[in-house]
């Protein structure tokens, strides 16, 4: 595993998708996020971890182009992001899905085919039907959204965000009010995308079970600073920082 | 009483003219009033429920004072832009429909602003983050917020045509109740009441009261599909 992930960062290096530097977040005068350094690789899984508040959200959203950086430089694609850039086109390459589905008041059928009609595209019913099959949703698909257990709400969410095919999946605790079965459902389909379609995906998690089982490399944020990024068995299993070390042995409660 | 309401009852189904131009005037007041009402007050409730800016607390004072202001100084507003020597005498529209229908409209336009307001703002904010996140711009995230809050809207909708049709202070004022051109339901009612025609005044009524209570039913219908 550690060895695929060498090889797959070693072909990924010289395209950096995302590059931060210097960048900080904050909200009157109140820091909630300074992240020294910090590089998306394109194709990759990266976990971002951390006790509640430690500002793993606000870092997800400013690479969702949702907010922007107070201060310091974010890249996206070798290019400096600066409140022109990046436009409508290019953003639309990039979705969250969040905590909570946020579906519409309408059918599943629908709310998966929202991205696409948002773009102009009214042939997508297939892709959209295809892509309802592949979450294990058909027998719902004229179901209303309201309707749908919690499991089933998030997993149309996720068929909503994937139908589009983003180039950047960003998930904010994407399974953390679910049940095994929809959390294994939901893994197997990220990981699945980032296989089949190179698409990168930085996943914010409260569960280091889940960061384990997914990243191919893992950052700690903690008092709302990014502390620490590294390949994933190097972070568990041979953390460089004290509070890396202290946060996977669990002594951090969060 | 009873005889009075028998006959006034028998008067709805005799197809009196005087009766059906009295409801049908009714209709195209308060209906222009609601249209007008709902293309101006839907966008901009929607506007101000989706920002948040300096002076929203008074702005929402204001709004909801309009929701509930007495009708008749409403109607001495319109009067006096009217008149004669108004600013708007010009336009020659006082003791004619057209001045009905702008004392109407505005007694509407704030339930609409203030309904449909207060249900865009009843949705989830985080809502808005994921559909300019799924690609929408910003008028994109407007129209669907506004889909969304469709129910409240229809609200506030049905809220502003209940007010233009049940009016009748203002609608007097400037109207002048004046019979086959400026007389209306609620006007005719109050008329005819004290004039001792209880039939009249019943039929018109029991005709308004059924109207109502078949607009709220369709309001109740849409709202649960």
């Amino acid at each position: 595993m550690a060895a695929e992930n060498q090889e797959k960062r070693g072909l990924m290096s010289e395209t950096d998708l995302y590059r931060m530097t210097d960048l900080t977040k904050t909200y009157e005068n109140r820091t909630v996020l300074n992240v020294p350094e910090l590089v998306v690789e394109r194709g990759e899984i990266l976990g971002l971890v951390g006790p509640s508040g430690a500002g793993k959200s606000t870092l997800l959203r400013i690479l969702g182009f949702l907010e922007e950086p107070s201060r310091g430089q974010l890249y996206f694609h070798d290019r400096l992001c600066d409140g022109e850039w990046p436009q409508i086109a290019q953003r639309r390459k990039v979705t969250m899905l969040f905590q909570s589905p946020l579906l519409l008041r309408r059918t599943v059928f629908d709310n998966v085919e929202f991205g696409l009609k948002l773009r102009g595209n009214k042939q997508g019913g297939d892709r959209v039907h295809n892509m309802i099959r592949q979450l294990g949703l058909s027998e719902l698909s004229a179901a209303q959204a309201r309707t749908l257990s919690g499991g089933e709400a998030q997993r149309v969410a996720l068929a909503r965000s994937l139908v589009i095919k983003p180039e950047v999946l960003l998930l904010d605790e994407p399974t953390s009010n679910l049940d095994p079965y929809n959390i294994n459902l939901i893994e197997e389909m990220i990981r699945r995308v980032n296989r089949e379609a190179q698409m990168t995906i930085v996943v914010v998690t409260h569960n280091i079970f889940q960061a384990k089982r997914l990243a191919d490399r893992v950052g700690l944020l903690m008092d709302s600073k990014l502390v620490e990024v590294n390949e994933t068995a190097e972070f568990f299993n041979n953390p460089q920082r004290a509070e890396t070390a202290a946060f996977v042995k669990g002594e951090i409660v969060y | 009483m009873i005889e009075a309401l028998i006959e006034g009852v028998q008067l709805i189904f005799s197809g009196d003219s005087g009766f059906w131009e009295i409801v049908a005037l009714t209709l195209i007041t308060s209906g222009t009033a609601l249209v007008i009402a709902g293309v101006v007050g839907v966008p901009v409730g929607a506007w101000l429920g989706l920002r948040s800016f300096r002076g929203e607390g008074f702005l929402n004072s204001v709004i909801y004072t309009g929701m509930g202001f007495p009708p008749v100084v409403i109607g001495l507003i319109v009067f006096l832009l009217l008149s004669r020597k108004g600013p708007l005498g010009w336009l020659d529209w006082l003791f004619t429909p057209q001045a009905m229908i702008t004392a109407q409209t505005i007694l509407a336009i704030p339930l609409v602003i203030g309904v449909t307001m207060s249900s865009v703002r009843g949705i989830s904010p985080t809502l808005r983050m994921q559909l300019r996140s799924l690609g929408a711009t910003e008028s994109q995230v407007m129209r669907t917020m506004l889909s969304e809050a469709r129910f409240g809207v229809i609200v506030g909708l049905v809220a502003g045509l209940g007010a233009a049709i049940s009016e009748v202070g203002a609608v007097m004022m400037v109207g002048g109740n004046i019979e086959g051109k400026t007389r209306v339901m609620t006007t005719a009612i109050m008329l005819e009441t004290r004039q001792g025609n209880f039939q009249f005044a019943l039929a018109l009524g029991i005709m308004l009261m059924s109207m109502a209570f078949l607009i709220n039913l369709i309001a109740v219908k849409l709202q649960t599909e």
